[in-house]
């Protein structure tokens, strides 16, 4: 395969695709402007040349602690073509102010599930998606864990803890920041 | 834990059957009910709640709620040492530990752009094998036992048993192994465990003779799992399926075979390849992934050359325990390791292996440090559980369980 497949979405939709880059082992990467996710991955799921039908995964990226970090989310996506042999990358950026992108579980519907757990995780809204409830915590949950901000020992408990010494251990600070 | 609530009574659709047939029916009134499987219930493996909307027998939609087993693994990842990360692979997918920890050192590995040593490949080829052995296993008799089989439940368990022995000698745990480090393994193979392990696949040759004679021609088991929890290839794909349950829908894809890692280019085995992706169709898959696996693993233990079996690097290896104790550079290295842990280059990187169920991809975000800034991982089981509404929505309640069985979701991974 002579022409990688982000080349030949970046022809085609040149406005969407603000940057190109290869990660240190060869990955792929093109970051999508927010507005055109659903767009890109339309093209790159039905194009028949390109032929991305695998929904691998998605996931964020809080940027908080590392040197660039505004905008402050990036939200990744997998996607594998099995007729290329290929995986391609793509991540769309979103601001602390408002974490919202458009959804793309009407394309994929294995994204709809990924998007959920986005969500929970870090608060990122996916607009138009048929069902944001939280994936593995529970409703009630104040704040998005995984969040660089929350902090690690941070507990939430749905009834009242029994008063018993607590033990420090495990990863992290003791409880004391 | 039946939780019941009314809905209103939907219009009878007009009966459109000949009259003396309908004299005889009884027009009763029905209404949709909702019931909670799980999720503590025998045939929920591991804790899903699964709220399913019922007409009669049959699911009119089914909502899985995961989320009990959840353990903020991605969070206590992002706060200890990437070699720290290690015993909480292992508690992903429990049935197939090595897996997971060979998987996420492979994706450190590639992160930092090392080769790990010939010994070492073969070793994670070996260990991922025997898992993959374990977990099918698990999958075949847990499926047998809850159509009504258990005495093949007992064979199956009896053939995994000889496999976690094994694991047990080579790593020292039978179900958290935390086995490999970055840049090879920590631990040789023990004196006369080849042997061992091939008198082990010897014996469970036979059990699986056993197991196949007591399920896949039989007319019970036939008739539960065929043509029950079908999925199309088409919306397989869209979901993310993977691994068996993918193949079994028809798509030639296996990551070993795709993109060879370790040393499986020097392996010569097949992938089976279903066509109806039903219930039996997936069984069927893991049957002779069965028999490639220890194909995989009597090749791999005869080629399986001499020397080291991790790196010999200071900055990513421990030093040999002698330069620790003799020299000033050993217990600076060790200390630092120790420590700080393992300092991996600022970047990013998605990699893969193929675990039992499917592609267990990594996707890693290091900021220079000894400590992951992400990781994420793409466990097999989840988008495979999304897609089980799917494949049970419009069928009878009794489909929901062999489905939920040859999917073979593992609740540690699915909620990490």
């Amino acid at each position: 395969m002579s022409t990688s497949a982000l080349e030949v979405v970046s022809a085609k939709l040149p406005d969407l695709i603000t940057e190109r880059y290869e990660d240190r082992t060869g990955g792929a990467w093109a970051v999508v402007r927010r507005e055109g996710i659903r767009e890109v991955v339309s093209l790159l799921k039905n194009d028949p040349e390109l032929d991305f039908k695998l929904f691998l995964s998605m996931d964020a990226v809080d940027r908080l602690n590392l040197p660039e970090n505004d905008p402050r989310f990036e939200v990744v996506y997998l996607l594998r073509s099995l007729k290329r042999g290929e995986v391609v990358r793509l991540k769309v950026r979103a601001s602390e102010d408002s974490p919202e992108i458009p959804s793309i579980a009407g394309v994929f519907q294995g994204a709809n599930w990924w998007e959920r757990f986005v969500w929970d995780f870090y608060g990122v809204r996916f607009v138009g998606h048929p069902d944001l409830r939280r994936m593995l915590l529970y409703e009630e949950f104040v704040g998005h864990p995984l969040r660089k901000d929350y902090a690690l020992r941070d507990r939430q408990p749905l009834i009242p803890e029994r008063p018993i010494k607590d033990i420090f251990r495990g990863p992290g600070t003791s409880g004391v920041a | 834990m039946a939780d019941i609530r009314q809905k209103p009574v939907e219009p009878t659709p007009p009966d459109t059957r000949p009259e003396e047939a309908d004299a005889l029916e009884a027009h009763l009134e029905t209404k949709r009910m909702y019931i909670n499987l799980g999720p503590s219930h025998p045939a929920m493996h591991g804790t899903v709640r699964m709220r399913v909307e019922l007409e009669g027998e049959t699911i009119v939609s089914a909502d899985p709620e995961i989320g009990f087993l959840h353990r903020g693994f991605q969070k206590s990842c992002e706060n200890v040492t990437w070699t720290q990360c290690l015993p909480y692979t292992d508690r992903l997918n429990y049935v197939s530990a090595l897996q997971n920890n060979f998987g996420f050192l492979s994706a450190v590995e590639k992160l930092i752009g090392l080769e790990i040593p010939e010994r070492a490949k073969y070793m994670r080829v070996i260990g991922a094998e025997l898992h993959r052995m374990a977990d099918h296993l698990t999958m075949v008799g847990a499926t047998g036992m809850e159509l009504g089989g258990f005495s093949v439940f007992l064979y199956a368990l009896e053939a995994r048993e000889l496999i976690m022995d094994r694991v047990t000698e080579l790593t020292g745990a039978r179900l958290t192994t935390s086995f490999g480090r970055i840049g090879g393994m920590n631990r040789d193979l023990p004196e006369g465990w080849k042997e061992k392990v091939l008198k082990s696949l010897d014996k469970i040759s036979v059990v699986y003779k056993e197991i196949e004679g007591l399920l896949t021609r039989n007319r019970i088991f036939v008739d539960r799992t065929k043509g029950t929890g079908v999925i199309s290839a088409e919306d397989a794909l869209d979901f993310g399926f993977t691994g068996p349950c993918l193949r079994a829908c028809g798509v030639d894809f296996d990551v070993r075979k795709a993109r060879p890692y370790w040393v499986y280019d020097r392996m010569d085995f097949d992938v089976p390849i279903g066509r109806n992706g039903d219930n039996y169709d997936r069984y069927l898959m893991r049957m002779e992934e069965l028999l490639q696996s220890d194909r995989i693993i009597r090749q791999a233990l005869a080629q399986i050359p001499a020397g080291p079996i991790i790196v010999d690097d200071w900055r990513i290896a421990l030093p040999p325990k002698p330069e620790v104790y003799g020299t000033i550079e050993g217990v600076i290295s060790h200390f630092k390791l120790v420590m700080e842990g393992v300092q991996v280059p600022a970047g990013e990187v998605y990699d893969s292996t193929e675990g039992s169920n499917g592609e267990l991809g990594w996707y890693l975000v290091s900021d220079g440090g000894g400590r992951p800034y992400k990781v994420h991982v793409r466990a097999p089981g989840f988008p495979i559980l999304a897609g089980v509404p799917r494949m049970i929505e419009g069928k009878f309640l009794a489909d929901l369980i062999p489905t939920f069985d040859t999917i073979n979701m593992i609740g540690g991974e699915v909620e990490q």
